[in-house]
């Protein structure tokens, strides 16, 4: 009786500590091979194994061997005949020289055998099988008694739930990558199409060919000097190509003009930002704010943009960048009525309406990308590309650069204008 | 030899014989430790393998497995084992286990 008392203490704290390997998360191959130690050292078993189901396979593929030798199999397989009479059975020890009449115990007869297993336990959990246990003999040589088998079945519970979650979390591992693959194809696929459209818009007007690639690739470049995350990047390039969206809708011969248009031809050329925005809102973007880009990206710091004359804070972001890169495009392009302005006239036009016109910091940092570019720093040639080299190296554009940087202001004066001046808050 | 930290697991050997000192607590970092050694040993030969339990305290059940697993590799290799200075709970847990039918306690 002492003996028995002292033989459950003794299982009773392998099984706490058994527990408490299960919970602690662990690597799982050691959480298994701990878990046929505490087993093994719990009732005296001289050796054993813990295998994992594969449902797929239909196979029972160890895990943990203790004592099993090298001839043992390392993996079982079941047939439909054993997985029913195991999920009857359920966590309940099998006696293996009972069980001769499943096929199982029959194919794997002579293993079991010369390695004295004397007890297999299916790992039922949920009504799923998720591995087993095999033991060998008793260090006794005893048999095992009802009250062993209630423990070996405690304890192949807790393996049991540790087999399930693993199974669990590597089908979300799985799920999770393969969804990951599937965005990122999807991603792809958008801004392809992204990139198609630009390019369709960009055949309506001939003589601004390619410039909502251009102002995509500018946009692009500001967000990445502003150290944006990858997405970002990408939604502020897809900003930029899909600004323009709205003159889809504008007159080919308004757009064309090769002449300064008149006010009524301007008042519809003005239409394109609103247009723009109904076209994109309703498309489930990936990267939000994309159809607040096309909407204000002809509005200006001071107020005096369109279409709805917002003041600096009152603009979205990605809208002032589209802004900033649609202007320096318009200014290093030629257009119809108009040849492209030479170098350091941009960059002293971009650093007088920096704060009128341009956010100061997106200025900086569109300045500091060109003169990380062309000081050598930087080895994508992304300005020169867009812009040709003699363009980007003029002389004297490095030491305008750094004066021109040296000398912008880090934020705009008017942030707070559109609240203290016009007195009717921010418009939305 | 005589082991420099007898709180941990230390070994000696002399001819045929392995002296293994089981340390303060079996469990399963000095366990696996023990049982690294005592293979290494079987292996090359050794005929028996004393087990000195002077120092220890604990044994957790997976010392106990680990000690199943060097009984199981003795007796497949035909070497003896050898339980030394083993205090009363550990003899009565050896006992209770089986351990004793397989080891000569000295």
């Amino acid at each position: 009786m002492i003996e028995e008392r002292t033989k459950l203490v003794h299982a009773f704290g392998a099984l706490a500590e058994l527990g408490q390997e299960v919970a602690n998360r662990h690597n799982f191959q050691e959480t298994i091979r701990t878990s046929l130690h505490l087993i093994s050292g719990a009732l005296g078993i001289m050796r054993g194994g813990v295998a994992r189901y594969s449902r797929y396979g239909h196979e029972l593929n160890m895990l943990a061997v203790r004592g099993l030798g090298d001839d043992f199999p390392l993996s079982l397989s079941l047939c439909l005949e054993d997985e029913r009479q195991f999920l009857t059975n359920g966590l309940n020890p099998i006696e293996t020289s009972h069980a001769r009449v499943l096929p199982f115990f029959q194919v794997y007869d002579r293993s079991f055998e010369s390695r004295r297993i004397e007890l297999f336990v299916p790992l039922v959990i949920r009504d799923e099988i998720v591995g087993a246990i095999f033991l060998g003999e008793k260090a006794t040589g005893e048999t095992y008694s009802s009250y062993e088998k209630e423990i070996i079945c405690a304890m192949g519970r807790h393996i049991g739930v540790a087999v399930a979650q693993r199974n669990l979390m590597a089908e979300i591992e799985r799920q999770t990558a393969e969804n990951r693959k599937l965005f990122d194809d999807l991603r792809t696929t958008y801004n392809d199409t992204v990139k198609a459209f630009a390019a369709a818009i960009d055949c309506k007007d001939k003589y601004t060919e390619g410039h909502s690639v251009r102002v995509g690739r500018y946009s692009e470049i500001i967000a990445a000097e502003l150290e944006w995350g990858t997405a970002e990047v990408e939604g502020a390039a897809t900003a930029g190509y899909l600004h323009d969206v709205g003159k889809l809708t504008v007159e080919r011969k308004i757009i064309n003009a090769p002449y300064r248009i008149n006010a009524k031809e301007s008042a519809e050329l003005n239409k394109h930002p609103a247009v723009g925005y109904e076209i994109l809102q309703p498309i489930h973007h990936p990267y939000t704010d994309v159809p607040l880009a096309a909407k204000y990206h002809h509005e200006r710091l001071d107020g005096r943009g369109y279409p709805d004359g917002l003041y600096d804070r009152e603009i979205p972001y990605i809208a002032k960048i589209v802004n900033l890169a649609d202007s320096f495009d318009a200014m290093t392009t030629d257009r119809p009525y108009k040849a492209r302005r030479q170098a350091p006239d941009v960059v002293e036009d971009l650093k007088r309406n920096a704060g009128k016109q341009f956010a100061p910091e997106l200025v900086t940092a569109f300045l500091r990308g060109m003169l990380r570019e062309i000081s050598g720093d930087a080895k994508d040639k992304k300005f020169r590309r867009l812009l040709g080299r003699e363009y980007m190296e003029t002389e004297g554009m490095v030491p305008l650069l750094r004066k021109t940087l040296n000398e912008m202001k880090p934020t705009s004066s008017l942030t707070y204008i559109a609240a203290s001046v016009g007195g009717d808050g921010p418009r939305h | 030899m005589i082991a420099e930290n007898l709180s941990e697991s230390s070994f000696e050997n002399s001819s045929n014989t392995f002296v293994v000192h089981a340390g303060d607590y079996l469990n399963k970092l000095s366990g696996e430790k023990i049982e690294r050694e005592c293979k290494i040993r079987l292996e090359q030969g050794c005929k028996e393998l004393v087990v000195d339990f002077s120092q220890t305290e604990i044994i957790n059940s997976i010392g106990i497995s680990i000690l199943l697993g060097v009984i199981d590799s003795a007796e497949n290799l035909g070497a003896k084992i050898i339980f030394s200075d083993l205090n009363a709970e550990s003899i009565e847990l050896f006992e209770m286990l089986g351990l004793t039918k397989h080891v000569t306690i000295a």
